[in-house]
């Protein structure tokens, strides 16, 4: 079977050694497999593990137990055992994360932020540059912001700048987290777009979207991430 | 300094009264050893120049002993001299180019005290040469020996004050911090202000500090035919450079080293090509320039002299 | 490929100290690695060991396949002019304060056989501009210099000959924070552009997370965690990580 992303049997607890050692499981035996095209929605009330599955499918958090393989170059990598260079790889050419805030980098300008990950895949400075002017034009960000630094930003504008960056390079794994939390009508459009066209280009999407709407116009099916008190 | 007092002497030629020529032999002192030092002071020190010689521009530790004068009046030099000197050697002894100034003097006189060899106040004539400041004008060839007198001998001295260290930039050649103060040098005055004591590389290898002697003869040490002895006495180091070797003056491609010399002809032989002392004579601010090398100055005066 | 840098079993002991205890360290080209920790954990001791400013009592030191521990004086010093960089935490220790700044760039120049003056010139002036300094200022003394300008000649002169390596020793050290965001920022512009391998030794935790690829966190001689540095940050394993990065959120 083909997949893009897959957890098999994936588990993750927090021990927290500065409150006395106590242990707290959020993810535990869970599977998952996205296919190139499809995009999930993760669903499930609030504190039940979504964004931690999210952070360890992107290798943000370490998975406690079980697999997280990804399709990079061909080649099936686990990114649960994966090393440092080889999950830096991953990201840069095949797996893209968009949170929900964007962390600034300070005195770089919106427009370089957005380019950053094309050039770090080989892309040519100048036709980085102009991808990543096009994508902000498309999300409306007024253009005397594209040269500005995106700390005076609003959380809007900065997101736009986030989800921009994170649509750049074309990643064939994509993982929103609440993609279109502080956007308007219109801008959440143009998302729902770029998230179609993403599909249509094969890239798998994990996503969470509190948004019921554009969850249901954009995601082929849920996923549900239950707290493991109740499944308990 | 003493020499520029003493210069504007009778332009007759009649300097150096008495000691034109070579003079004979003395008979020397028998209350010293031949040439002052005891034998075994005297191998030690030939020790130290052999070693000089085999690496040459690296400076060789030796014992230096105390003289009968006080540093800075060539103590190192009188040590080196005294080691090489032989019974028929000829020496010559120039202070800032000039033959009878109170150095050059003293020096000569010791040496005809305790050794009984002959001195000379003509280059040709020499086979030893004792030099403070300066180097001949003219060619030195293979039968000489010209002995340095040297008060500093580590051309990093100013640059890095640890000791240690400057031994271990010399071990490994790395001599980069040198070329910053060239650089600081032509970014504050436009060009390489350093006018004597002009730090050469000798034989590509080792940077030494050709003593106090002006820029302008630094090309002369260049693959001098004679053998060129440094001695620093309180530094208690000597040094070499054999026939014939390399020694180039640090610069930059487009900051080329000049050898640089006052833009006047000698007023006493008329000389363009020497190296000349500016001095004065009188309260009024008149002042004259002279060679400052008096062998050289006296030699062109009489050959121009006969001609007439 | 192969780690620029390599280091196994560490070891070295002060007294009844372990400042070094079995540390195995690999830096990869162009990966900039941060050592974490408090003071007096082995961080600088690990970054002098790297360099070969000290000996430890065992393990090894391979720098592109060239022994460093074993490695003689001549050869160290033409690492550290040519290949290798140190930025210092106190500018004073990485500049010469009685030089002008143009002379201070100049100096690896001169050092790797640079010998015309107009193009040492115009290198030193084109590195104050990248570590934004006014070229108008290329031969003024650093002590005429604030403390971020020093910080930011130090690096200047450091990168002019393009080393594949450099250490850099809490290079925001004493700096105010203002003028440390301003450094960090052109710090990891250059990294990025020059495409250079980074070992940094600092206990600036979001100074580590804006630079590296790749964290350390070291306690005791021992490197207790390390990894990826936004999973390290994010979800430490460990407890001392674990209150490394909860005392930054609380401060």
């Amino acid at each position: 079977m083909s997949f893009a992303l897959r957890a098999e049997n994936l588990g993750k607890s927090f021990t927290l050694h500065l409150q006395g050692g106590v242990t707290l499981p959020v993810l535990q035996a869970l599977e998952l497999t996205v296919a190139p095209g499809e995009c999930v929605a993760l669903s499930g009330p609030s504190g039940a593990g979504k964004s931690t599955l999210m952070r360890c499918l992107y290798g943000n958090y370490g998975a406690g137990s079980g697999r997280i393989l990804i399709r990079h170059h061909d080649a099936s990598v686990d990114l649960a055992t994966a090393d440092a260079r080889l999950v830096r790889e991953v990201r840069r050419d095949t797996l893209g994360y968009v949170s929900q805030f964007l962390r600034v980098i300070p005195r770089v300008p919106a427009i370089e932020i957005v380019a950053e990950p094309l050039m770090a895949r080989g892309v040519a400075r100048d036709a980085a540059l102009a991808r990543a002017e096009a994508l902000l034009t498309r999300l409306n960000l007024p253009a005397r912001l594209h040269h500005l630094p995106p700390a005076t930003f609003s959380g809007g504008e900065q997101q736009r700048v986030n989800l921009a960056r994170g649509f750049a390079p074309g990643y064939p794994v994509l993982l929103l987290d609440e993609p279109t939390a502080s956007l308007d009508a219109a801008n959440r459009e143009v998302v729902i777009g770029l998230i179609a066209e993403a599909k249509a280009r094969g890239a798998a999407i994990v996503g969470i979207f509190h948004d019921a709407e554009v969850r249901d116009r954009v995601a082929d099916r849920l996923f549900d991430v239950a707290p493991l008190h109740e499944a308990a | 300094m003493t020499s520029a007092a003493a210069k504007p002497s009778p332009p007759s030629g009649g300097r150096g009264l008495g000691e034109g020529g070579a003079q004979g032999a003395y008979a020397h002192d028998t209350g010293y050893n031949f040439a002052y030092l005891d034998e075994s002071t005297k191998r030690m020190i030939r020790r130290a120049i052999l070693k000089g010689v085999a690496i040459p521009g690296h400076q060789v530790p030796f014992g230096s002993r105390e003289m009968p004068l006080p540093y800075g009046w060539g103590t190192g030099g009188i040590q080196v001299t005294a080691s090489i000197l032989g019974p028929s050697d000829v020496l010559k002894v120039i202070d800032q180019g000039a033959d009878d100034t109170t150095n050059a003097v003293s020096i000569r006189a010791f040496f005809r005290r305790v050794a009984g060899v002959a001195t000379t106040e003509r280059t040709a004539e020499a086979t030893v040469i004792q030099t403070r400041h300066r180097i001949p004008e003219r060619q030195l060839t293979e039968g000489q020996i010209l002995v340095y007198q040297v008060p500093m001998p580590e051309p990093l001295f100013r640059l890095e004050a640890r000791v240690a260290e400057t031994k271990r930039m010399h071990a490994l050649a790395d001599y980069g911090l040198m070329h910053v103060k060239l650089y600081e040098d032509i970014a504050r005055h436009g060009h390489i202000a350093t006018s004597y004591n002009y730090p050469v590389m000798v034989d590509g290898r080792y940077l030494m500090s050709p003593s106090p002697i002006p820029a302008f003869d630094n090309p002369k040490m260049d693959r001098m035919p004679a053998l060129q002895l440094f001695g620093a006495g309180r530094e208690k180091r000597i040094y070499a450079v054999p026939p014939y070797t390399a020694v180039r003056s640090l610069d930059f491609e487009d900051h080329p080293f000049r050898p640089i010399r006052a833009p006047h002809a000698c007023a006493l032989c008329g000389s363009r090509e020497s190296y000349l002392d500016e001095v004065i004579t009188d309260d009024r601010g008149g002042k004259i320039f002279v060679c400052s090398d008096t062998d050289y100055c006296t030699e062109r005066q009489a050959t121009k002299a006969a001609a007439e | 490929m192969s780690p620029l840098l390599s280091a196994r079993g560490l070891e070295l002991r002060f007294g009844r100290i372990a400042a070094l205890d079995g540390v195995d360290l690999d830096i990869w080209p162009g990966e900039v690695v941060a050592i974490v920790g408090e003071s007096g954990s082995g961080k600088t001791t690990l970054l002098r060991v790297l360099s070969g400013l000290a000996a430890p009592d065992a393990g090894s030191v391979i720098f592109d396949g060239q022994d460093v521990l074993g490695m003689n004086e001549a050869a160290r010093r033409h690492l550290m002019r040519t290949q290798w960089g140190f930025v210092h935490q106190n500018p004073r220790d990485g500049l010469r304060m009685g030089v002008s700044a143009g002379g201070n760039i100049g100096e690896r120049l001169m050092a790797t056989g640079a010998r015309h003056y107009g193009n040492i010139r115009a290198a030193a002036a084109d590195w104050l501009r990248r570590v934004e300094i006014d070229p108008e200022r290329l031969d003024a003394l650093p002590r005429t210099f604030s403390g971020g300008m020093q910080q930011r000649l130090q690096i200047a002169r450091t990168l002019v000959t393009h080393p594949r390596l450099v250490f850099m020793d809490e290079p925001t050290g004493g700096l105010d924070v203002s003028v440390q965001a301003r450094l960090l920022d052109l710090i990891r512009a250059l990294v990025a552009e020059l495409g250079l391998s980074v070992l940094l030794v600092t206990h600036d935790i979001a100074a580590a997370r804006l630079l590296a690829h790749r964290i350390l966190v070291m306690r005791h001689g021992q490197v207790v965690e390390q990894g990826l540095t936004d999973r390290v940050l994010d979800d430490p394993q460990h407890p001392y990580t674990q209150l490394l990065v909860t005392s930054v959120l609380a401060a």
